[in-house]
This record gives structure tokens, C-alpha cells and sequence, in this order.
């Protein structure tokens, strides 16, 4: 092979001869390590393509998969959906997201109910499409309600960038970026009310493959160095999970706890420094943000330096937004899913009470979700 | 919304700073505001995330994973040939009569 040809990025890495031969070489190396092992795969892109190619049904059962929290939409909480939702109802706004999370309901429904009842709010592709929208639309004030981790924070950096240079005084941010090296330390260190006591049940950590492009794989340092865990960063292709699979076994059985990256052809240590840049720039951490399903995690948030607050929607609606905190549904299950206490079947509602098109907890909100790659791929456990 | 897909840069507008680049047939422009100035080229396979490039695809990395499949493959395919010669050796049919 002299040259590479973008067929060959999408073949090579989903060549089901080469899933067979790590399926064979992950068999011959789990053979030795005589416990069972639960590798969690932190994003939600990750626990698609596990479902998708069915490669929990390739693998030992002495391997056993944790679906993590790496789902934007997902862990939004409603207290903030119940911002967005606000935030449309005003006269003069013009709301626009990404991605899934204009179906997804808070207390009084989600942003497509507000839409149904006369909100201007709007699916865009690109936060850049703001920039139209706004240009279309002088009179209006155009909120872009940003989610997403590290993936999706330098854009709207980007965008927020652009408003400054070009001095446009229509464009707003509601700030709802995560970070995941925090949430995966909570997941590790919250006291587990199942075992009282601060037991982890994750051996190995799969590495988002592209929060590690914008951050670098320096961001998980921390769970090899303190914590002995192994990471090993993965693409999104099924030959590139089940690698990084045959990469970690073999940390176990070579006794090492190591910060490996599969995904190279993508992903440094350093990351893309101008990305980063950008959201030192115009973001900062706050002390607590709640995740759907999780609770309150320490430093996972982020919000505008508060030299950027007129351009902060939080800011400028104070006095209309909403406060109150609100529980996840009693019978969700979808925290002890995420520490790996429970799979997405044991819950009394899955698949009934609680459906992608009608979802009672955070995981069956998107198909990133564990509950929704369950529910469209079947009962393959 | 995170599964980004690979794509090939065919032209680049250096006043816009944006690319259009071929993502398996369809043509779209993308960002090029994470990329430092310079190091995004025609030709080059980047990874896009709603709208901006993300970074460019390392053709030696992604050549080296292929070629040590191929190798993985070879590998397990002669193991194989070879366990099927033994297993003809031990072939009880042909003790049978
Ligand atoms: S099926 Fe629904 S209610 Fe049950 S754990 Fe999953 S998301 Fe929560």
C-alpha cells in the first residue's frame, strides 16, 4: 500500500477480517488473565459503534463493557433545557442548537414543544450558522445554546470570536460545555451507595476519540499515574475499538497501567494547541455542574470569563430564568448504568415507560445514550 | 453528534478561511479557525466537527495501523494453514478403513 486513499480510512478500519483476527487475539490474551475485566468506554460515540457491530458478542465474557456518560445531549439536566425552553418563550429570541437535544423534554417540555407553541427555535448544523441567522434577522436576538464537550467548546469559541471581530451585536451564548477527565474522576471517586464505600467498579478506561483530538491525550494522565487505571484513546471505527481492547488486556497482563493512544492517526499528546487557545480564551471553569444521571460533578463545567458576560445569555436573563432544582425520575437506574452496577435491561421501564420517543432518563435520550444503543441494537447481551 | 467522519480538502479560501473538502462524494465547506494559518493543504484528509476542520488525518499513522493489520492478518492466515496441516496429519477418516 504506497498511498493512502480516503476509502481506505473508512474500510481499513471496519475490515471484518481484521475485527476477526483481534477477536482472536483478544481471545488468546483474556485467556490469561483469569478475572473478569470492566473497561469502560467513556463516550457515547464509542458505546454506538460497540452496539452497532455488536462487538461485546466477539468478546470473552471475562471482558465486560461500562457505558460512560460521553453523551452531550444525554447529561443535560432539565434545569438547563428548562433555561433553553425559557429563554425561546422570550418575545425576541431566536434559539438554535445542535444536534439531538431540541427533543429532548425538561418540566415543561422540550424545544420542539416550544416550538409547537409559536418559539422561534432552530436545528443549525454549525454555530457558524448564526452568524446568517442573525444577519437575517437584526431586530432579533439570535441565543446559541452551546453543549458538547471539548469536541464542540472550540467552536463556539470560534464563533463567539468572530461576533467580537466583526462587532455583531445580536448573538448570545447559553454555555453548557462539560468537561470529561471530571466526570470520569467522579465516577471513580464518588462514595457508591450500592457497596457503602468508595469500591470503583472500572478497570480500564476507553478514551474519547475526538475530545482527545481537540485536548490531547495529556488530559487522562491522571487515571494511569494516581489512580493505576489504564486508558488506552480509541477511534470511532470498530477495528480501532477492538485494538484498543487487545492494547489494554495486554497492560493486565504485562502489569502495566499505562496512558496508550490507539487512535494516532488522529490524536497527540498535545492536542490542537489553537482549539485549546481558544477556549482558555473565552471559557472558565465553574465549581459544580449537574449531569443527568450523575449529580453534581465538581469543576466539569464550563461558563464565559465574565469579561465576555454581555455576550452571556445566563447573564443577560437573570431575573427570567428559572432556578429550581429538579430530580431525575425515580425509577431512572441510569447512574448505577453508568458506574457499571446495572445494564440498560434491568431497568423496570426500559423499553416500555421509557422509549427514545418518549425518554424518562438521560440515557435513552439520544442514540449515544446506553439506554437508546440497547433499545435500537437490540437485546444482544 | 460526535461521529465525525473523514474527508479530503479539494480548494481552500484563504480570505473566508474556510475549505471545501469531499467527505465520500458529497462537497461541503468547513472552518479552518482551529487550524494555525498555513498548515491545512489540497489534498490533505481532515476530520470535520459541525462545520470547522478539527485537524488533518497523519497519512503515515493511518498507512502504519493498515500495514500492521495486513500483517496481523498474514500472520493469523499462515497460523491457520499451518493448523490445517497438522489437523490433515491427525485425520481420523484416513485411519479408518
Ligand atoms: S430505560 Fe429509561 S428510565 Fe430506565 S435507566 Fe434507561 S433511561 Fe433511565
Amino acid at each position: 500500500m504506497s498511498s493512502l486513499e480516503l476509502k481506505d480510512l473508512y474500510d481499513g478500519f471496519r475490515n471484518p477480517e481484521v475485527i476477526k483476527s483481534f477477536q482472536k487475539l483478544i481471545a488468546a490474551e483474556a485467556e490469561k488473565l483469569g478475572r473478569t475485566v470492566n473497561i469502560m468506554e467513556v463516550c457515547g460515540g464509542h458505546t454506538h459503534t460497540i452496539m452497532k457491530y455488536g462487538l461485546t458478542q466477539l468478546l470473552p465474557e471475562n471482558i465486560n463493557f461500562i457505558h460512560g456518560p460521553g453523551c452531550p445531549v444525554c447529561i443535560m439536566p432539565k434545569e438547563r433545557i428548562d433555561h433553553a425552553y425559557t429563554l425561546a418563550m422570550q418575545e425576541d429570541v431566536i434559539l438554535l442548537t445542535l444536534g439531538d437535544m431540541i427533543k429532548v423534554p425538561g418540566s415543561h417540555g422540550s424545544l420542539q414543544d416550544a416550538r409547537a407553541k409559536g418559539a422561534d427555535v432552530r436545528y443549525v448544523y454549525s454555530p457558524m450558522d448564526a452568524l446568517k441567522v442573525a444577519e437575517e434577522n437584526p431586530t432579533k436576538k439570535i441565543i446559541f445554546f452551546a453543549i458538547g464537550f471539548e469536541t464542540t467548546t472550540p467552536m463556539s469559541a470560534a464563533l463567539l470570536d468572530v461576533v467580537i471581530k466583526r462587532d455583531i451585536k445580536n448573538i448570545f451564548f447559553h454555555i453548557n460545555h462539560v468537561t470529561v477527565p471530571e466526570v470520569m474522576k467522579e465516577l471513580i471517586d464518588s462514595r457508591d451507595e450500592h457497596v457503602n464505600s468508595y469500591d470503583h467498579r472500572i478497570d480500564a478506561f476507553i478514551g474519547p476519540s475526538h475530545v482527545s483530538v481537540i485536548s490531547g491525550s495529556k488530559i487522562y494522565a491522571v487515571f494511569p499515574e494516581h489512580y493505576r487505571i489504564p486508558v488506552v484513546v480509541a477511534g470511532f471505527e470498530p477495528v480501532d475499538v477492538m485494538e484498543a481492547i487487545y492494547m489494554m488486556i495486554k497492560q493486565f497482563n504485562e502489569g502495566r497501567s499505562d496512558l496508550e493512544i490507539q487512535y494516532k492517526r488522529l490524536v497527540s499528546q498535545e492536542g490542537n494547541l489553537k482549539a485549546q487557545a481558544l477556549i482558555e480564551k473565552y471559557f472558565e471553569k465553574v465549581d459544580l455542574f449537574k449531569w443527568r444521571g450523575m449529580g453534581n460533578v465538581p469543576n466539569s463545567g464550563l461558563k464565559l470569563r465574565d469579561a465576555f458576560a454581555p455576550y452571556d445569555a445566563e447573564v443577560l436573563y437573570k431575573e427570567v430564568l428559572p432556578y429550581d432544582e429538579i430530580d431525575d425520575h425515580k425509577l431512572c437506574i441510569c447512574g448505577d448504568i453508568l458506574r457499571g452496577f446495572a445494564k440498560p435491561q434491568q431497568c423496570s421501564v426500559f423499553g416500555t415507560a421509557c422509549k427514545p420517543s418518549s425518554p424518562l432518563g438521560s440515557c435513552m435520550v439520544s442514540s449515544e445514550g446506553a439506554c437508546a444503543a440497547y433499545y435500537k441494537y437490540g437485546n444482544l447481551l | 453528534m460526535c461521529l465525525s467522519i473523514p474527508s479530503k480538502v479539494v480548494s481552500i479560501d484563504t480570505e473566508q478561511n474556510i475549505a471545501t473538502v469531499d467527505t465520500m462524494g458529497i462537497q461541503r465547506t468547513a472552518g479552518l479557525d482551529l487550524m494555525e494559518e498555513g498548515t491545512v493543504a489540497i489534498g490533505d484528509y481532515v476530520l470535520l466537527h459541525i462545520g470547522f476542520i478539527m485537524n488533518k488525518i497523519d497519512e503515515e499513522d493511518a498507512l502504519e495501523s493498515l500495514r500492521v493489520y495486513q500483517e496481523i492478518l498474514e500472520k493469523l492466515d499462515e497460523e491457520d494453514r499451518r493448523q490445517m496441516v497438522l489437523d490433515d496429519d491427525n485425520c481420523p477418516v484416513r485411519e479408518a478403513p
